[in-house]
């Protein structure tokens, strides 16, 4: 572990065995994973030598799904049960899906659940179960091809993702059973796996339009950390939209009036795709689709054609690039280079387009399709421990102001857009009825004033506060954001110094006990080496834990601990080691909580020790 | 959800925290001023999250995860109140003692709240002007250069402990922060008309 590290260089210890990581790009239309693989990051191909996997789940009636090509190539004949670009429901509500249901052809299932459920042969999912179907078959790849289980992964988000949006990705990743090191946000990624080859020092812009999404980042890269100034983008623009307005041109070029058959929606969206790809090439090309008569229409599609359905929503990333660099406090001359991420970005009105824009031809060396897992993939492999002596350092933003809901439905920004994360901020609360002993807090996220206008994060109830006068308690709510961009939230009544207990219930996300439930359903269909694969986790868990509490006492223990609180902590990694040898699960998940709580105040007196030698260094170096 | 809470329910089990007892400027090494090295500031800040992000603690065990993104989450709070001056000139002031109470605070000085008033005025009336993204930038930078004045005012002040003046001089300055925040707001509406 890092902290070990830094505290004695010298020492040796046991010699990590390599840690299996992986970085996984989630995306709306294609997945990718990657992993470094002596010293240097690839990405992962299926038996083929594929390395992207089609977004795309098919449902069949006996309950199983095939995700990837196949299942593409199926879209057009069984629209209803393969289900393509669910990232774009993940983190929605009910209310979303309205706004975005016309475009997806799928059978939602009217209930009156937050969280919208997709009807399918093999029954309602939630986009959350869909896009695990996805993971599944990423996490199974990467330890096929790595021959062994994954430690853990990083996975990619847009930066503009929500936390809504991002808890349902984190919540798809247990559901497929992968343990996730840290949600990275795509620019950054692709930022990670430019900035390494170039080695160059400056600000640069990532621009990144995937299948649905946009997101642009304006990063700046010093001596090995990047820190993220700024970013901005639309979680529900990108190539798809790019698809749509072709798609519509071609409809009304058909003279089609009736669109209610599936089938003929999708065949036309397909072909729509396809000149879209033809014209990277070409100036015009001829797409064929068969309408329902069976009978088969031809039309010519031009490139100025194209720009012109185009070219507003192209308009549109670059508003929010304009934004994007105000927050930043940089004009366009200020930027060293553009980097180009996601297959849309191929189309050549995008790259004229951007390039007249910021001044300067984009960078498209690294195939964009790749380059987001790859950085992923490098993260994955520090995280994991693999190199305790790496330097890089990724300091990330939260995209969306976060506020409360107070009087009148307006919102108070609690912690601006663009404020580098983990954060906190705390808020002082109080009651206004005699003996209240509950509270709830509406958290919001968004940049406009009113409540309405923005986007509902979650409910807090906070109960539990000791009964006081009204206006008498001082409830300290702390506002936490960690490093993967998600809220916590904790509260404490000052004058008791109670801590009230808190409650969440998300907006658009599903409730623990859902998620469990979920979770159980899924262990009793696997093989039975599920579990025996679960022991193995914990006793390995086990081992580590015990690794690291004796390296941190032969480092720092005598000086750290007294003879008592050195034997408590001893005393727990013993029966840590008991229980390890047995195959009882639960055993060892206690006894390894055991040991974490004998020594909460040996690590934080590690931590502060940390932090003292580092500013003392700084302090020696004043005085030479 | 689940992650949240088990972190969450961790967290109210273990109440050991890390030590936040120094102040911004000791936790840099920096002297207790208003003029500041910023890229000294901004390299000490790099060093400190090198120690202490969750990134670096990604694998190791839930208590030190929740350490780190706690004293991670310090210092960058430390970070950016130091690195803007007026968030760096109020923080000086509190560390001296002085209070700043939202309700009872204004500025008494009569020619500022002209000044302010006529501001608003010519940011209310920048829709009608013929080049309003033009008239959006004179005011801009007439709020910039007050800022500069006042940052100076507050300079001199705090140098002579002179308290309450440094004190007014910071009230001025969010005066002048609240009016920025809100021609920003406007640029963007300008902005998203256009399209």
């Amino acid at each position: 572990m890092a902290l070990l590290q830094i505290s004695e260089p010298g020492m040796s210890t046991k010699p990590h065995e390599h840690r299996l990581a992986a970085g996984i790009d989630l995306g709306t239309t294609n997945s990718l994973v990657a992993t470094v693989r002596s010293g240097s990051p690839v990405t992962l191909t299926d038996e083929e030598g594929r390395y992207l996997l089609p977004s795309v789940v098919r449902y069949l009636s006996d309950g199983g799904a095939v995700v990837g090509f196949e299942a593409r190539q199926a879209a057009a004949e069984d629209p209803l049960n393969t289900i393509a670009s669910i990232k774009r429901l993940m983190g929605r509500g009910r209310e979303d899906v309205k706004t975005l249901a016309g475009r997806l052809p799928y059978h939602f299932v009217d209930t009156e659940a937050k969280v919208p459920r997709i009807h399918t042969a093999a029954g309602d999912l939630t986009a959350m179960q869909i896009s695990a179907d996805i993971l599944r078959v990423l996490k199974q790849r990467a330890e096929e091809s790595l021959g062994g289980d994954l430690t853990g992964v990083v996975i990619t988000v847009p930066a503009y993702f929500d936390d809504a949006q991002r808890q349902a990705t984190k919540d798809a990743a247990t559901l497929a059973g992968l343990n996730v090191f840290r949600l990275l946000n795509e620019p950054t990624a692709a930022a990670v796996a430019y900035g390494l080859d170039q080695g160059g020092e400056g600000i640069i812009a990532v621009y990144d339009l995937g299948g649905g999404t946009f997101d642009i980042s304006l990063l700046r890269l010093n001596k090995g950390v990047f820190e993220v100034l700024s970013t901005g983008g639309d979680s529900a623009l990108g190539g798809d939209d790019f698809d749509h307005a072709v798609a519509e041109w071609m409809i009304e070029q058909l003279g089609i009036t009736d669109t209610s058959d599936p089938k003929l929606m999708r065949r036309i969206l397909n072909a729509a795709h396809e000149a879209k790809l033809a014209l990277t090439d070409h100036e015009e090309t001829m797409v064929s689709v068969e309408l329902e008569n069976g009978v088969s229409r031809e039309l010519i599609i031009s490139r100025s054609q194209m720009n012109e359905l185009i070219d507003p929503l192209i308009s549109k990333t670059i508003m929010a690039c304009r934004r994007a660099l105000r927050d930043a406090g940089v004009a366009t001359e200020d930027v060293l280079d553009v980097v180009m991420v996601g297959g849309s970005t191929r189309v050549p009105r995008v790259r004229e387009r951007i390039g007249e824009f910021f001044g300067k031809p984009p960078l498209v060396d690294i195939d964009p399709d790749q380059v987001v897992a790859i950085g992923a993939a490098i993260q994955a492999d520090i995280l994991a421990g693999n190199k305790p002596d790496e330097e890089m350092l990724l300091l990330d933003v939260i995209p969306l102001s976060l506020g409360i809901e107070t009087m009148g439905g307006l919102v108070e920004k609690i912690i601006p857009r663009n404020t580098t994360i983990p954060v906190a901020r705390a808020q002082e609360f109080t009651t206004f009825k005699d003996g209240q002993t509950a509270m709830s807090i509406h958290v919001i996220q968004g940049e406009r004033e009113v409540v309405d206008e923005c986007r509902s994060l979650a409910r807090f109830a906070l109960r539990d506060i000791p009964p006081l006068v009204a206006g008498a308690a001082r409830i300290r709510v702390t506002f936490q954001v960690d490093a993967d961009g998600l809220l916590n939230v904790e509260a404490r009544e000052e004058t008791t110094g109670a801590s009230a207990s808190v409650e969440v219930k998300p907006s658009y996300g599903l409730t623990d006990s859902e998620i469990e439930h979920m979770l159980k359903d899924s262990m009793a269909h696997a093989r039975d080496d599920m579990q025996a694969r679960a022991l193995r986790e914990q006793q390995v868990e086990a081992e580590r834990v015990i690794e690291a509490i004796e390296a941190a006492l032969r480092t720092d223990g005598a000086e750290l601990l007294n003879e008592q609180e050195m034997a408590h902590i001893e005393s727990a990694r013993d029966a840590l080691r008991q229980a390890r040898q047995g195959d009882d699960m639960e055993a060892i998940k206690q006894a390894i909580k055991a040991v974490e709580v004998a020594s909460e105040e040996y690590v934080a007196r590690r931590m502060n020790k940390s932090v003292q030698s580092m500013m003392a260094g700084h302090k020696v170096e004043e005085f030479e | 959800m689940r992650l949240r809470r088990e972190l969450y329910g961790l967290a109210a089990s273990m109440s050991v925290d890390l030590d936040f007892s120094k102040s911004y400027f000791e936790l840099f090494g920096l002297p207790e001023s208003f003029e500041i090295d910023t890229a000294q500031l901004a390299e000490r800040y790099r060093t400190l999250q090198a120690t202490l992000h969750p990134d670096r603690f990604a694998s190791a065990s839930d208590q030190e995860r929740r350490l780190s993104v706690q004293g991670a989450s310090w210092i960058n709070e430390a970070y950016e109140t130091l690195k803007v001056p007026l968030s760096r000139a109020r923080y000086l002031l509190t560390l001296k003692g002085v209070d700043f109470n939202a309700d009872k605070d204004t500025a008494s000085d009569p020619a500022f709240l002209m000044q302010q008033i006529e501001l608003r005025e010519q940011l209310e009336e920048v829709d009608t002007q013929p080049d309003p993204f033009s008239a959006l930038d004179q005011i801009s930078r007439a709020i910039r250069e007050r800022n500069l004045e006042l940052q100076e005012q507050f300079a001199g002040a705090y140098a002579a402990d002179e308290l309450e003046t440094a004190r007014q001089a910071v009230l001025k300055m969010q005066f002048f922060n609240r009016l920025f925040d809100e021609l920003r707001r406007k640029e963007e509406k300008l902005e998203e008309t256009l399209m």
